[in-house]
Formats: structure tokens, sequence, C-alpha cells
């Protein structure tokens, strides 16, 4: 403890040089890093298989490190079994105990450790007050609804004021509606309880919503560790650019590379300047990545000073409410987009040849694909 | 009238749409029915009817009826305080000498000496003795000549109450019950009082089996819900393995196995644990570890099905929650499998009461089941009467304990569901 004491600013949760591996063959988690602040809301993303819930299952006390350590409020905590680590937890299926009323689930982690009965009846009461279900206390489960679970799911995991609380893709299960619903109540509680939530999940739009930062996984590795804008404009990787949001990928070769900005000459034909973000040198293959809403289309011969200018071919025009998206063939990807302002893709025919604008900053030179 | 003006519809196209409904419904029930109809007929002919056989002849009494027809006539008047009048002795006569011309004085005798020990010989010598039928007035003189009992009370209650059509006494007698001469329900001598011996030592014997594969399945079928599919199914293989051999088999090898000189013996001997062999089978051991043996697939694959159902993130949560391993299984996993545990335990039970074969192997005199004299008086000494009654009394406590735990599962369903 006193050792702890001595750390500037300790994290609450550090990962230290983090290994998996099932099988001894092949790592699930590669050699991770990370260190969680208190009172942060951080999500683990990536597509499945990434690692990101071996990492979640390994802080939840429910795997075992094969190499490293994991310290909690500076504690190692790789040996602590799971009941010793004062962690909530709210799993995919909820896993409510279905033979217990709403209101024991709640109080189950209260009495398991022991509490007065008055006390335990006023903080069961005060969390279900939180996810406003007073009323269907006696309940069984099974009688409610995917999101009334999920409430309550949460209820239980926070009733106990743990350090810590994970979420395993909690809201895998509910349709979109009810899942940004959620999302947003999720987010108040964090901001009103300033708890710290370890969030887990595929989905990257969920992500970007509910994060103070992000994590994003790929094959056993952290790409990147970022606010959610930060990521979103300023992605490492190319993984990361695909992953997190709408791109548009070209293929290319770097010709020439000056400061932070480079000359790719495009395999599908003509030239862009670029961002250099991840790209080793001139004559190295790289991915452009372009995001939908910073391209312009304009009509023929139309120049603009130092913006990139491609033909394209219009491909079809899918119309989405809000806004409209033109899906068109530039230097031989077939399936670029373009987010234009609702209304605007009438004016557009298949077969079309048209021409599209894009500020250098707004490409990013990444790494092959 | 105002919904068919609403649909658009008179009243006469709605009657024909559900005439239209009520036959497509009558070709899937008659499809259904016909489905079901050779296993139903199988069970009628050979389950249902041999029940209600068996029902119906616990109180059947026909036997003295058909011997004595005149007798039981001319007793059913008698008030049974005092010997009976002239003309039941006279009518009895007739119907001995009748009978032995008949040659059927002896299913009489049998079936009265179950209620009057003795009886057989009070019977067989005045039908040997009654040369001529009495004059008419000297018939009660004459009978009481050749059999004294005749001037015993008693001996004329047992004819009456033998008489039938229907009667209480295998009933009774397999509760350890008989009627005296004055009709009270008393308990039997203590010499015939064996069989609330034999139900208590059946349904003893029951538990203790239940229990015992309770202890032994339920980490089994842990065991067999939490391992990965590959070697859950060879694990399954071994637990079904002795559904592959014969009771006779599995029993038999527990007698070489359990011997004076079998297997254990001889190991433990050759180990110097014991000098002398020990007494392991012909007893209440032997009985319930061979019964174990044979019912334990019973109690596994019910709480296997249960625990099968219960999802790994439950446990998880509630360690997470901080609930030791201990607290988990006793408040979380446990009360889950209760069903389960409920049905395995039934089933092991019923089927426990009903054992003969084990018992009769492995088990000394003093460890026979009810089902072990329900045989006996079937097989050996045809008394159908009292293989009946013991058999509905059997019977009945398996309907009331299925009841019972009907009962308990469907509150559990009522007040939510054990799944979600």
């Amino acid at each position: 403890m006193e050792a702890g004491m001595l750390r500037p600013a300790p994290a609450l949760v550090r990962f230290s040089g983090i290994q998996k591996t099932y099988d001894g063959e092949h790592l699930v988690v590669k050699n991770l890093d990370l260190d969680i602040k208190k009172g942060e809301f951080i999500t683990l993303l990536g597509p499945s298989g990434s690692g990101k819930t071996t990492t979640l299952m390994m802080l939840a006390g429910f795997e075992v490190p094969t190499h490293g350590e994991i310290y909690l409020a500076d504690r190692p905590i790789k040996n602590m079994p799971p009941h010793k680590r004062d962690i909530g937890m709210v799993f995919q299926n909820y896993a409510l105990f279905p033979h217990l009323t709403i209101e024991e689930n709640v109080a189950f982690p209260l009495s398991v450790r022991k509490t007065s009965k008055a006390d335990t009846q006023e903080r069961v009461r005060a969390a279900l007050r939180m996810i406003k279900m007073e009323t269907l206390a006696q309940r069984r489960p099974g009688q409610l609804s995917g999101g009334q679970q999920q409430r309550v799911a949460l209820a239980r995991a926070l009733v106990f004021n743990p350090q810590l609380v994970l979420m395993d893709e909690p809201l895998g299960a509910l349709d979109k509606r009810l899942r940004e619903q959620m999302q947003l109540e999720i987010k108040q509680l964090h901001e009103s309880m300033g708890i710290t939530i370890v969030y887990v999940t595929h989905d990257q739009s969920e992500a970007l919503t509910m994060s103070d930062r992000i994590a994003v996984f790929n094959d056993g590795i952290v790409q990147q560790i970022d606010r959610p804008d930060a990521l979103y404009e300023h992605p490492v990787n190319s993984f990361v650019a695909n992953f997190v949001g709408e791109n548009n990928v070209l293929s290319g070769t770097v010709d020439a590379f000056e400061r932070n900005f480079c000359r790719v000459a495009l395999a599908g034909g003509g030239t862009v300047t670029a961002r250099a973000v991840n790209i080793s040198g001139a004559g190295a293959a790289t991915s452009l990545s372009v995001r939908p809403e910073r391209i312009a289309i304009v009509p023929n011969g139309t120049s603009s000073d130092g913006a990139n200018r491609l033909p394209a071919k219009v491909q079809s025009t899918i119309y989405l409410g809000d806004h409209a998206l033109a899906v068109l063939d530039v230097a031989g990807n077939a399936e670029f987009m373009v987010k234009l302002q609702p209304g605007a893709h009438d004016s557009l025919t298949h077969g079309e040849s048209v021409f599209i604008t894009f500020r250098p900053e707004d490409c990013l030179a990444l790494d092959p694909v | 009238m105002t919904a068919a003006s609403l649909t658009g519809a008179d009243a006469e196209t709605k009657v024909p749409l559900k005439r239209r409904l009520k036959q497509a419904e009558r070709a899937r029930q008659i499809k259904a029915l016909a489905l079901v109809l050779p296993l139903l007929l199988f069970l009628l002919f050979t389950f249902a009817g041999p029940i209600a056989g068996m029902l119906w002849r616990a109180v059947d009494d026909q036997e003295v009826r058909q011997v004595l027809p005149q007798t039981i006539v001319a007793l059913a008047n008698w008030d049974g305080k005092d010997l009976p009048d002239e003309k039941a002795y006279a009518a009895l006569a007739n119907d001995i000498q009748a009978a032995r011309a008949a040659g059927t004085i002896a299913i009489a005798a049998k079936r009265l000496n179950y209620a009057l020990n003795g009886f057989r010989t009070i019977l067989t010598s005045t039908a040997r003795n009654l040369k001529i039928q009495p004059e008419p007035g000297t018939a009660k003189e004459a009978l009481g000549k050749i059999n004294p009992a005749w001037r015993n009370r008693t001996t004329w209650t047992t004819i009456r109450d033998a008489g039938g059509p229907v009667t209480s006494f295998y009933l009774l007698a397999a509760l350890d019950l008989v009627r005296n001469a004055d009709g009270a329900i008393v308990a039997a001598s203590p010499d015939q009082a064996i069989y609330r011996e034999i139900f208590a030592r059946t349904f003893l014997i029951s538990l203790g089996v239940t229990a015992l594969c309770l202890i032994l399945g339920f980490p089994v079928a842990y065991l067999l819900a939490a391992l990965p599919p590959g070697r859950s199914n060879l694990l399954m293989i071994f637990v079904l393995l002795p559904f592959w051999t014969s009771l006779l088999v599995r029993t038999c090898a527990w007698i070489v196995l359990l011997q004076s000189n079998g297997v254990v013996n001889e190991s433990l001997h050759w180990l110097g644990i014991i000098d002398a062999p020990l007494r392991l089978i012909y007893n209440r051991f032997g009985v319930c570890v061979a019964m174990t043996h044979v019912l334990l697939p019973f109690m596994i694959l019910p709480l296997y099905s249960s625990m099968k159902a219960i999802s790994p993130a439950y446990m998880r949560a509630a360690a997470s929650l901080g609930a030791p391993p201990l607290t988990a299984f006793l408040r979380i996993y446990l009360p889950q499998t209760l069903p389960g545990i409920g049905a395995g335990s039934l089933l092991v039970f019923i089927l426990a009461l009903g054992y003969y074969i084990t018992p009769a192997l492995v088990g000394g005199a003093a460890d026979q089941m009810i089902s072990y004299f329900i045989a006996l008086y079937t097989t050996e000494t045809a008394n159908w009467g009292l293989a009946s009654a013991l058999g509905a009394l059997l019977l009945l406590a398996t309907v009331l304990l299925a009841l019972v735990y009907g009962k308990l599962v469907q509150g559990q369903q009522v007040t939510g569901g054990m799944k979600n």
C-alpha cells in the first residue's frame, strides 16, 4: 500500500504486459498495457476475436492472464478470486437469477456482504428508484422485457457501490431504439454517480456515443486508445480508420514525401495529396482514407485551389432520410461513398461522370490493407 | 350484427365460416387421434386393463358365494349375535354336499382359511363326514356333532363376511387389520401383522436408495453439464452403459463382487484391512448398493437436463456480485436444480418402491420389499386378493407422491417460472 501511495496519480486499473493464450499456441491478447483512470468511461471496441472480451474477463477474474499483472487500485489482482475484487459486472444476457424476485436479485450483492436489513432495504429501494422500477420489485426476471431486465442487471451491479463496473456487450440483445435509449441512460448514470465503467462492444457507434476514451482492439493488440473524436479524426492506421465510422479506401503508392504531406499515385489512376500518417517513405504502398462527409461532388471542370480532384462515375444513390449517399466508382473502388444533403441525390443519374474533390487534410495516408 | 355489417358480411356467410373452421379443426383432430391410437389401444389393453383388473381383484370376493350360495342367502338376515338358526345349518349341509359332488369344496376352503386359520380342516372334515342330508330340523345338531366348530359363532361370521360380492378383507389385511366377529375393524394378531413393517421397510429402502442416488448422481450430473460437448458425450455413454446390460446380469455381478469370497472381500483381505470376510451381501447393504447402481441413471438424467439449462453466466454473476463459490452454489445454483432433483428423486423413489428382482437376489429375508410379497402371493400361494390389495396400496402411495410432486412443480411455475 505504501509503495502505491508514493506513485503519482495512480490509475484505478493498470494492465501491465498482459498476455493471454488459451491453447498455448497463439495469443488472444498480445502484450497489453492499459491504464484506466478513476471515474472514466472506457470502451474496449473491436471485432469478435480481437481479445476485448478476454481482457474484460481477466479484469473480472474469470480468466487468468498467462503473463503480466493487473493492478486494481494499485493492488495486484491476478490471483484474486472474482468475488473478492469488488467489481460489478453487467452481462450480455443479463444473468438475472431466475428463481429470485427483482428485489431479491438487487439485494443479492448486499446480502452476501452481510449488510444490515434496514440498510439493504433502503439501498435496494434507492437502486430500484434509480431505474424507475419500484413497482416491479416483486416480479421475477422472466416476467420482464429485455430492457427492464437490463436495467435490473445494471441496478444489481451498482447497488453495492463497486469501485469498478464492467459491462460485456450489455445492449447486444436489445432492439435498436431501446439500445439507443439505454445508451443515454447508462451515460447519465455514469455522469451522475461518478463511477468507473469498462464497457465492451463491437458496435462502433455505441462506443462513440458513450465513451470518454475508446481502446480499439484487433488481433489481440490495442491499435489505438483515444477520445472518440480523436479516434475518428486521427486514426493511426487503416484498421482504426475502417472500424470507426464510415470510410473510403483508395490504394496507391507514395510518390513524394514532404513534411506532413505526401503525393500518392493511385492504383486506379490519378494522383492526390494526402496527410502522411502511417507510411514508411517514398515508394511504399499505402491505403488512403477519406470520410464520406468530407467529399464534395462537383460538375466537370470545376477546380478549387489545392484540393484533390478525381473523376468518378455514379453507380447509385441511397436516400436515408436525414441524408443521402452517392455510391461512386473512383479509381477502381466501385463502392466509394459520398455523403450528400438530402435532395441532392436527385440530380445524379446512374453512369453519369462527375468529379469529386476533398482537401488534402481530410485524406489520410495509412498502412496498406 | 353490427360486427357483421362492419365487415361487410351478413349473418349467413358467418355460419359457414364457423362450420368450415370446425371442419378444418376436426380433420386435424382426427389425424392427431389416428397418430396416437395404436399406442392408446396398446396401453389400454396392456396397462390400464390389467391395473383395473388388479384393483378389482383387491375387493372381489366371489369364491364362497359360488360354492356355498344357499348358506350365504340364509345368513343374509342373521343378526350375528347368536348362532344362526336351523335354516342356515340345513342350507350349509345342502351346499357342502353339492360342492363335494362338484369338487369345489377346496375353493371355498382356501378363501375361508385366509380369514380364519384352520377353516380348511373344518370344511373338508365336515364334507367328508356328512354322508347324507340330515333329517329336517336336525342339521344343527348333526353338523355340531361332526365338528364342534359349527357351534362356534366365529365360524359363521367368517362365512358371512366372506360372502361377497365385494370385501374389504384383503385391503384391511394388507394394512394389518381385520374385522372381528362383531364387524369392527381391529388390529390383526401379531403373527399375521407383517405388512405394515414391510411397507415401512420398502419406503425406508427406497428413501435410502434415492438419497444415495442423489448424493452420487449430483456431482456426476454437474460434471456432465460443465464439460465441453465432446467429453460430456463420452461420459454420458458411461452413464447410460448400465442400460445396455440386463438387470439380472448387473445384479449377479454384484453377487460376484460382494460375496464372502468375492472380489471386494478378497482384495480387502489381501491388503490386510480385514481378517474375516465382511458380510456385504444378502443384507440391507447389498440391496442398497445394487439398487443404487441400477437406478443411478434415472437420477442423473433429469439432474443433467436441469443443470444443462443453467447458464454458467449465473455463477459468474454471483461471483462478480461478491458471493464466494459455496454461497453462489447454495443460493444460485442449487435452487435452480430443484426441479431436476425433484424429478430424479421421484423417478428413483417410485421405481425403487416396486423393486423385486434385485432385493430377491441380493437381499436377506429381512430385506424383501413389498413387491416380493406381491409376487409370492401371485405365483406361489395364488392368493390374488391379497396380492392385488398390496399392489393397490403401493399404487395409491405412488399416485399420491406423483400428485404432491405435480403440485410442487406447478406452484413453482405459478410464482414465476424457473427459466427466463
